[in-house]
Parts: structure tokens; C-alpha cells; sequence
């Protein structure tokens, strides 16, 4: 079978530049990672190889400097890997974004079986271009997927995860799935593939190679634009309550709470 | 493909349009020409087609009109925003149960629709749920659309997303706002990418540019260290996914009058490639995290597993529930499902008591829009101290039990 793991490189500090010209974020300049939540993607796309046999792809879009990310992805077991770089890709929101992939991996050799996302960035946290791509791609998904209870070609059973509990699912594939941290551990690469992943070739397309249309990528094709960016009010801090004993301050702080009526 | 031209007729070679070009694609050269007045110039600006991306950005800076761009999908760009009216809310229920978010919300688009001049409308998808229209009426919404069909008894992405963007394109929302829930999320990106439309995630304010009718959607990014405004100025309906327990919701009217809208649609050709098998209720919590008014959270200060002991007595107490920081749940102390911070829950109580949480911003931001914040540390410096309300210097294992007492106290139970 084959699989298909999508992942972003993302600033590994919460420190970040923003171009005050067009508002987006500047990449260039801070220490990147994969983005946390992608590592058990990549992690479910190797143990998936391993249970049935197949090929496991990762592909990102970003500046050539997310060859990085590609790179570690391969030392952990990927097969192949895609860079997914263009100028006019930048600025995409996360309808150009998922419009992106879905050209790339339109132009995949094989065919795809199933396409693993981690459940949302660190950076944007939106949790969209898993879902919106499986649309583009007219195939099905299910999001926050915490257990692959069955997987065969054409049919795969998961377990997603609501805030009250847990739907377990069939869908036929191809499909695609986006994953939450439950999912697996993610393993450690070794130094024998790490060695074997620097001679492995990662494939750069552009906007030509995918056949994009130009309308839908980047800033311009992105429905949504960033107005402004400001940093939020800190939150100032209040009281300190100070006492001779642990007994003293308690009730000190039970007055307070009741004057309120957080204490009834 | 998009065709873009300079009409030398009108260029005066002003060179605006090199400023206005993002990509670098416009350049002034020597070219002596006519201009449709009849004067003569001495300058033309250029486009480089291998670096134009055809935005626009340049048509609309020059005065003299002298750049023409044809886009290959005129459509986009010349919706008729008129066509488009109303705000929506997503009445998102399982089992027959109305999401909370979802009566915040329709409080929120009942604000905007009167800056606005339109209606609030609620829609309702599932199966045998007509009844829960009354409430979302009572709570402020002007019309309710339901659909109502066995297709949609169980949520799945595929069929709810295609009735709700058949139900877009028939009546046209200028907005459509939905909870930012695990549903929510996985729902609105699928429909958004259908419709080919913009939308914001976990919005955390919203307002309405009156001139251009546009929605400002505000939303936290970087573990909440920026905020940013975005707006989907050439597209409608604009989407929103927005964060629980940001707005209030109004006091139930039950003498509002509303109007029901069923719509049927023929879900037979619809793909449906998903089949939902069984629920499995998560039973381990006894307060929903998300909605408790009251939450006893505990971080690597506890030291151990043993801690949340207590602070599950001091919960239990309060009729609150128990809350966990990442470093917490990382070490094993106590399950995920009570993690709050950017990859765990993010909440907003009325109360919210941190015992040995130093507040990294990852946690701060899953919790610091809650009313009234208690921090107890044994470092007065801890960032967690220096936000909440009332902070306390001292040992967790000291100062809670006599919390407990105290509380227990007032509250004549000992």
C-alpha cells in the first residue's frame, strides 16, 4: 500500500518575525522543527509500512530550507520525499496550502491509499488543510484519529477523539486522516538510517511540476488575508496573599473567593 | 490562463506600480510614446511575466488605468457580494444536544446582524431533530434552517459537509460562524474547501467592517504569543470556527418568535464513503474540562501522581474539575483528556486554581481568558504568578490541605 505523509516545517521558538509589508510570517532567520503533531504522522506512516508492506512518501511545502524536515522524516523510514517549493507558493493560507498538496500528490506516480496529517501546526493551530485537501481530492477523512484499529487495501477502521468520548469509524480508502498524540511514540532515527537518509535524493517541484493554477496558490490564491498582527495585552497580575501559616493564608484566600461567590 | 497588459496609450510611466508589485515584476524603461491626450512621454512601465502572479495589487494603484489584468476565472473576483446576506450559526448537536458554543455564537452574529442589518440564522443538520429548533430560537435565532434526513443521524464529515454547502449555495450567508470543537474544525475546513471560501480558525473576536461588510476575525497563532486580524475580502460567505466560552450567551427567551425552514435534499447521488460503527463514552471524567465553571489544575510542582489526589479533593469540593499542565501529563501523572494549554483543552472558567504550574505560554494560553485565577507556587517569580489574580508563595502540600479545611469551613461541612 502506499502512504503519503504530510508535514510542516514550523519556527521551533514561540519567538516570530512577522513582514510588516504583507503580514505574513518571515521563515528566514529562526531554528525550524517539524512541527510536533507531524511527528506522529510520520511516526503512523512508518508502523504502517511495517504492518503491511508498501511505500510511505512525505511531502511539505516551504522555502528549500524545509529540506531539513524532509531529511529527518527520511532518517526516520520514509521511502521517499517531495518538496513542494516556489515563490509563488508563499503567503498561502490554508485553502492554497491544501490546494497545493492536492496537485502534488495528484502527480504521484502511484496511486495513494491513505494520507496521514498531524492533527493541526504549532504556528497557525488551525487544523484546516488536512480536511480541506481530502476534499480537494474528493476522497474521505476522519480528523483526530487516536488508533488504527484496521487497516487492508480499499477499507481502514479508526478511532476519533471528540471532547466526550470516542467514534469509532470505517471508511473505504483511499482516505485521509489527521493524528493526535495518542496515536503512537514516535521513534528515534538511528544512525545507520540517519546515514542512509543523507544519500536518499529529495524531489523539488514547483508550481510547473504540480501544474498548478496560478489563481489558487500562494498569497494571491488564498481566500484569506491577514489585516493585522499585534501582540495581545498582557493579562496584569493581581494580589499577593501572604500569611504567618498555610491555615492563615487559606482562609485569607477562602474570604476573598466568597466575596465573589466563586466559594458558595 | 490570467492575462495582464500595460495599455502604453494611457502609462505615463509614473512608476506607482513598482512600489504596489509584491514580486518585483514591474520595471520602468526608456520608451517614448504617445499618450491618448496627445502629449508625449518618455517612460513606460514593463511587467515581467515570468515573475507576475497576476494579483491585481498593481491595477489598482495606477491612476491612469494604464494596467489591465484579465483573470481566467473572472468569477472569483466578481461575486456579487449583494446576493449575499445574513449571518449563520452551525447548530452543532450530537444525540440531540446543542453544542453550548453554539447559543454563544448565535449572541455574537445577533450583535453583528444589527450593525449589519440582517438576520440570525441558525442550521440545524441530523435526524430526527426538528424539535431543538425552539431552543436555538429562545436563544436569539431569527430563522432555523433544518435538514433533516437519516443520512445525517451520526456525524460524518462527507454528507454533513455536503448538505451544508447545498444549503450555502441555495440561500447565500454572508457568514457562517461554527464552535471551534473537534466537529466544528474537521466540518468547516471540508465545506470551506468545497465552496472555495476563506476560513479562520479559532477565532477569539469578531466584529464587522460596516463599509466593506467584511468580518474581522481575530485569532490567537503562535501558542497565542501574536494575534492577527484576518479578513476574506473576495469571497462569500466568510467562515469562522470561534473558541467556546469567548462570548455569552443571552438568557433564554422562550417568548421569541422565529421562523422554521426545512429543506430537503436529495442525498442519494452524494458519496458517502464513511460508516460510523459505535460511540464509546469517556467516563474517567466526571466534569467536562471545557465547560466547568471551576477547575483545580496541577503541573510538575505536585512532584507526583499523589498530588492530583488532592487537588481532585479540592475539586470535588468546589464542584469544579481537575485540570493538568502538559509537564504534568508528560510525566504520567494523570490522563491527556485533562491537559489544558495549546495541545491540550483550552478553557475559560469562572475559576481557575493553579497549584505548581509555572505558566509557560503554551499553558497560559489554553486558560488566561478565565475570570478569576489562583496560583500557588513555591517560586514567587513563575510566570503564572505574575498574571493571576490572587498567587500565593508556599508549598502545594501545605497550603491545599488547609485550603480544603478552610473551604470546608465556610462551608459548614466540618
Amino acid at each position: 500500500m502506499n502512504f503519503v505523509v504530510c508535514i510542516k516545517q514550523v519556527p521551533a521558538t514561540t519567538s516570530v518575525q512577522i513582514d510588516p509589508k504583507t503580514g505574513t510570517l518571515k521563515r528566514e532567520g529562526v531554528e525550524s522543527i517539524i512541527n510536533p503533531f507531524d511527528e506522529y504522522a510520520i511516526e503512523e506512516g512508518i508502523r504502517l509500512k511495517e504492518r503491511v508492506g508498501g511505500k510511505t512518501t512525505v511531502i511539505t511545502m516551504g522555502p528549500p530550507q524545509a529540506e531539513q524536515a524532509l531529511r529527518e522524516a527520511l532518517s526516520r523510514g520514509c521511502d521517499e520525499a517531495i518538496l513542494l517549493t516556489d515563490k509563488s507558493f508563499a503567503g498561502a493560507d490554508t485553502w492554497a496550502t491544501a490546494y497545493t498538496l492536492s496537485c502534488a500528490i495528484k502527480m504521484l506516480p502511484e496511486p495513494v491509499d491513505l494520507i496521514i496529517c498531524g492533527k493541526q501546526a504549532s504556528d497557525g493551530d488551525t487544523a484546516q488543510v488536512g480536511p480541506s485537501l481530502a476534499e480537494m481530492l474528493d476522497i474521505p477523512h476522519v480528523a483526530y484519529v487516536r488508533k488504527i484499529s484496521e487497516i487492508r487495501p480499499g477499507y481502514i477502521k479508526v478511532e476519533r477523539m471528540l471532547e466526550d468520548g470516542v467514534d469509532v469509524l470505517e471508511m473505504s480508502l483511499p482516505a485521509l486522516i489527521t493524528v493526535v498524540k495518542e496515536i503512537n511514540t514516535p521513534r528515534l532515527p538511528s544512525l545507520k538510517s540517519m546515514l542512509a537518509a543523507k544519500k536518499k535524493q529529495i524531489h523539488y517541484w514547483n508550481k510547473e511540476t504540480i501544474h498548478a493554477d496560478l489563481d489558487k496558490i500562494g498569497l494571491t490564491g488564498s481566500p484569506t488575508q491577514v489585516k493585522k498582527i499585534f501582540y495581545p495585552p498582557a493579562r496584569t497580575g493581581g494580589e499577593r496573599i501572604t500569611g504567618a501559616t498555610a491555615k492563615e493564608i487559606a482562609e485569607k484566600l477562602v474570604m476573598k473567593l466568597s466575596e465573589t461567590g466563586l466559594i458558595k | 490562463m490570467s492575462k495582464i497588459e500595460v495599455i502604453t496609450l494611457k502609462c505615463t510611466g509614473c512608476s506607482l506600480c513598482i512600489k504596489s508589485c509584491p514580486y518585483n515584476a514591474i520595471s520602468i524603461i526608456d520608451s517614448e510614446h504617445l499618450l491618448e491626450s496627445g502629449k508625449t512621454v518618455k517612460k513606460l512601465a514593463v511587467i515581467d511575466l515570468t515573475k507576475c502572479t497576476y494579483c491585481g495589487a498593481c491595477v489598482e494603484t495606477c491612476k491612469y488605468k494604464a494596467i489591465v489584468l484579465q483573470k481566467e476565472e473572472a468569477k472569483e473576483t466578481t461575486v456579487d457580494f449583494k446576493d449575499y446576506k445574513n449571518i449563520w450559526v452551525y447548530a452543532e448537536q450530537r444525540r440531540g444536544e446543542i453544542a453550548p458554543v453554539v447559543f454563544e455564537l448565535i449572541a455574537k452574529a445577533k450583535e453583528l446582524a444589527e450593525k449589519l442589518n440582517c438576520k440570525v440564522c441558525s442550521v440545524l443538520l441530523g435526524y430526527k431533530i426538528k424539535d431543538l429548533s425552539k431552543e436555538l430560537i429562545y436563544y436569539g435565532s431569527d430563522i432555523v434552517y433544518v435538514i433533516d434526513d437519516p443520512v445525517l443521524q451520526e456525524f460524518l464529515d462527507e454528507p454533513y459537509a455536503e448538505a451544508l454547502s447545498l444549503l450555502i449555495k441555495e440561500e447565500k450567508p454572508e457568514i457562517i460562524l461554527m464552535g471551534a470543537t473537534n466537529i466544528g474544525r474537521s466540518f468547516a475546513s471540508r465545506v470551506a474547501a468545497k465552496i472555495r471560501t476563506g476560513l479562520t480558525a479559532d477565532c477569539t473576536g469578531l466584529d464587522v467592517d460596516l463599509e466593506t461588510r467584511n468580518l474581522l476575525q481575530t485569532r490567537p497563532a503562535f501558542g497565542g504569543n501574536i494575534m492577527a486580524t484576518i479578513l476574506t475580502p473576495k469571497h462569500r460567505p466568510q467562515m469562522a470556527t470561534v473558541r467556546h466560552k469567548v462570548f455569552k450567551a443571552l438568557p433564554k427567551d422562550t417568548s421569541r418568535q422565529g421562523e422554521v425552514i426545512e429543506k430537503h435534499y436529495d442525498f442519494s447521488k452524494v458519496k458517502i464513503r464513511t460508516k460510523f460503527l459505535e460511540f464509546i463514552k469517556d467516563t474517567t471524567a466526571k466534569v467536562n474540562l471545557a465547560e466547568a465553571d471551576i477547575i483545580v489544575s496541577g503541573g510538575r510542582g505536585l512532584g507526583g501522581p499523589e498530588g492530583f489526589k488532592l487537588l481532585e479533593e479540592l475539586a470535588d469540593l468546589l464542584g469544579g474539575a481537575v485540570g493538568a499542565s502538559r509537564a504534568a501529563v508528560d510525566a504520567g501523572w494523570i490522563p491527556y483528556s485533562h491537559q489544558v494549554g495549546q495541545t491540550g483543552r483550552t478553557v475559560a472558567p469562572k475559576l481557575y486554581i493553579a497549584c505548581g504550574i509555572s505558566g509557560q505560554i503554551q499553558h497560559l494560553v489554553g486558560m488566561s481568558s478565565s475570570e478569576t485565577i489562583v496560583a500557588i507556587n513555591k517560586d514567587p517569580e513563575a510566570p503564572m504568578m505574575k498574571i493571576a489574580t490572587y498567587s500565593i508563595e508556599g508549598d502545594i502540600y501545605e497550603i491545599v490541605p488547609e485550603l480544603i479545611k478552610a473551604i470546608k469551613a465556610y462551608k459548614g461541612l466540618s
